[in-house]
């Protein structure tokens, strides 16, 4: 007797395999899309990557699911947990500590009262630290998920920084609700 | 004061995203000049004779690296464009990206007719957003103005432009941990030969240049290689674009000629050091490179021989600087740090060389280490050196040992003090 093969429901949705499927012909193999596709599961599931999309984008670039999890832990903009519906990440490298980014990051924390790897209860915010990211001369820099940069900050810009975020956020609810 | 010479970017102020600013600046009149009365094999001889180095840190003869393509006809050739830009005080091909695409596109496509190239990969580092979707955009203004496609400007040469965007792993800026990573695998350096030139991306031929190297090609096709020689020095020649950090007045990207004073970078296009401090350590050419004293900064020349002849290397011509108040221990904690995080763990000894060197450096830094863990910093270090697939570990061991090498006295103040001995201390890691 042999046992059906487990049907297992798709999760990406149609859109978002079809954003996959359109950057195939740019190389000669599948398998050079799985960066592209992982950032946009990221852009489609609220800045992470669910481990039941894991198997689907595997088998949609001829992988095994292996070969999807180890490119997502090798790379620090993959999130294989939940991250805040705003994820602020603070570089912490030399030319960013050298004007300030230490104390950019400590206020973050306790404004937020969240700490690396934690997000706010609301699910709003969670924040980090990373690797230079290039704006060395425009330092200290944040990257609010995968948005341009905020550069050239001071903590005083916090405050404000917040308010936006927290104003985009609401009326994305806003939006939401009159659906 | 040296003027600003702007071969890769625009006036101050100036964008030439859009492919009509760029076309009035001279924009596109190289590659019409290279493919419909140039032979291929006359460009390389003309970028090799120029003395352009490879602006990514290594700097190579990038018309050297050309020669290195097979000659068998196996096709499809690749360029792989490296616009990664990850080596932490860099963020001069980001002011190219930003404001000057087109002149990365003009010289892709100049060198995809030299080479014989059916298409190019510019790996770009997934956080640069803004440079992600300028270059995008030029790329299809570039398509639909006929300089990308089938055919390109009559010359039967049929090449196009892919952008392709990275995730986060600063050794995807190693030549072979880029091609890794592009075919859709972890970033993990290829053991070499066989060379990019002969087995690249997919097997196949492959150059590698970075965005800069690859954006001074137009001018020295248009104005030739006499004249870009007459800029910069005898084996360091043109413009690079210089990025200071840290801690100056006026930190920002100077396109200036090679071989320059540092001095008058840092007092003069960076305006000096913040008041009433003084100059105590800057790294020339990014993090992986030797730290200079400050008496050594003071007589260096901003060229590759100069550097080497000082204990130390041009690398990206990231230029970070350092005062009187900032701990060098704690600057060499956090490059300890990154590298740690940055290695890819195929090699032993930089997986478990850049872990001691942090834990070391960390204990220092609190002021519980010993004087003897202060020679196993340098032991490991040396144990680094030269022995793996990639130049991440010497990176690694350069960026932190030279701090102690050259300023041993500040190290041995912390573990004689239990902590930090400087007061008010300008930064914290």
């Amino acid at each position: 007797m042999t046992a059906e093969p487990a049907v297992v429901a798709p999760v990406l949705p149609a859109a978002l395999r079809e954003r996959i499927v359109a950057e195939f012909p740019k190389y000669p193999e599948k398998r050079a899309v799985l960066l592209s596709a992982l950032h946009f599961v990221q852009d489609t599931f609220e800045g992470w990557i669910p481990q039941a999309v894991v198997p689907e984008v595997a088998a949609l670039l001829g992988l095994k699911p292996i070969d999807v999890w180890e490119v997502i832990h090798f790379y620090a903009m993959f999130n294989s947990e939940p991250v805040g519906r705003c994820h602020l990440r603070v570089c912490t490298n030399l030319s960013c500590c050298l004007r300030g980014a230490r104390g950019i990051m400590r206020r973050l924390e306790e404004t937020l009262a969240v700490r690396p790897g934690e997000v706010t209860p609301d699910g709003n915010f969670s924040v980090g630290e990373v690797e230079c990211l290039g704006s060395c001369g425009t330092a200290p820099v944040i990257q609010v998920n995968n948005e341009r940069y905020r550069e050239g900050l001071s903590e005083d810009d916090l405050p404000g920084l917040l308010d936006e975020l927290r104003t985009r956020l609401a009326e994305q609810d806003a939006a939401k609700d009159e659906e | 004061m040296t003027e600003q010479l702007r071969l890769l970017l625009p006036p101050e102020g100036d964008d030439w995203s859009p492919i009509e600013n760029y076309k009035q600046n001279q924009g596109y009149e190289a590659a019409a000049k290279a493919l419909q009365s140039m032979k291929p094999e006359d460009i390389v001889e003309e970028v090799k004779a120029s003395g352009l180095r490879g602006r990514g840190g290594a700097g190579f003869s990038t018309g050297m690296k050309w020669s290195f393509l097979p000659k068998d006809g196996r096709r499809p050739r690749y360029i792989a464009c490296n616009a990664d830009e990850s080596e932490p005080g860099t963020f001069k091909d980001r002011q190219i990206l930003e404001r000057n695409p087109h002149k990365l596109i003009e010289g892709l496509l100049i060198a995809a007719w030299a080479n014989t190239i059916d298409a190019a990969y510019v790996y770009m580092r997934g956080e640069y957003r803004g440079a992600f979707e300028n270059l995008v955009a030029a790329v299809d203004e570039a398509r639909a103005a006929g300089y990308l496609g089938k055919n390109v400007l009559g010359s039967g040469l049929d090449f196009d432009v892919y952008v392709h965007r990275g995730a986060g792993a600063y050794i995807c800026g190693e030549e072979t941990g880029l091609m890794e990573s592009l075919e859709g695998r972890k970033g993990q350096p290829r053991k070499r030969p066989p060379f990019p030139a002969i087995s690249g991306l997919w097997k196949q031929p492959t150059v590698i240049n970075n965005v800069e190297s690859m954006s001074h090609v137009p001018h020295i096709v248009l104005k030739g290689s006499e004249w870009f020689k007459t800029i910069g020095k005898e084996k360091s020649t043109g413009t690079t674009i210089f990025g200071v950090s840290g801690q100056v007045m006026n930190p920002g990207a100077f396109e200036l000629p090679l071989g320059l004073p540092l001095r008058e970078i840092i007092f003069e296009h960076a305006g000096g050091l913040l008041p009433g401090r003084s100059l105590k350590a800057v790294i020339p050419g990014g993090v992986s490179m030797p730290v200079l004293t400050a008496e050594m900064a003071m007589e260096v020349d901003m060229d590759h021989d100069t550097l080497q002849k000082a204990g130390t290397l041009l690398g990206t011509g990231a230029i970070i600087v350092m005062d009187d108040s900032a701990c060098l221990v704690r600057a060499a904690t956090v490059i300890a740090r990154f590298f740690r995080h940055e290695s890819c763990g195929q090699c032993t000894q930089c997986r478990e060389g850049t872990g001691w060197l942090h834990k070391l450096m960390k204990s220092v830094e609190a002021g519980t280490a010993t004087m003897q863990d202060l020679d196993t910093i340098d032991e490991v270090t040396s144990f680094m050196e030269g022995h793996t697939i990639c130049a991440l570990s010497d990176a690694a061991a350069w960026g932190t040992g030279w701090f102690l090498r050259r300023f041993r006295s500040e190290f041995e103040a912390h573990i004689e003090h239990g902590g930090c001995p400087l007061e008010g201390a300008s930064f914290e890691i």
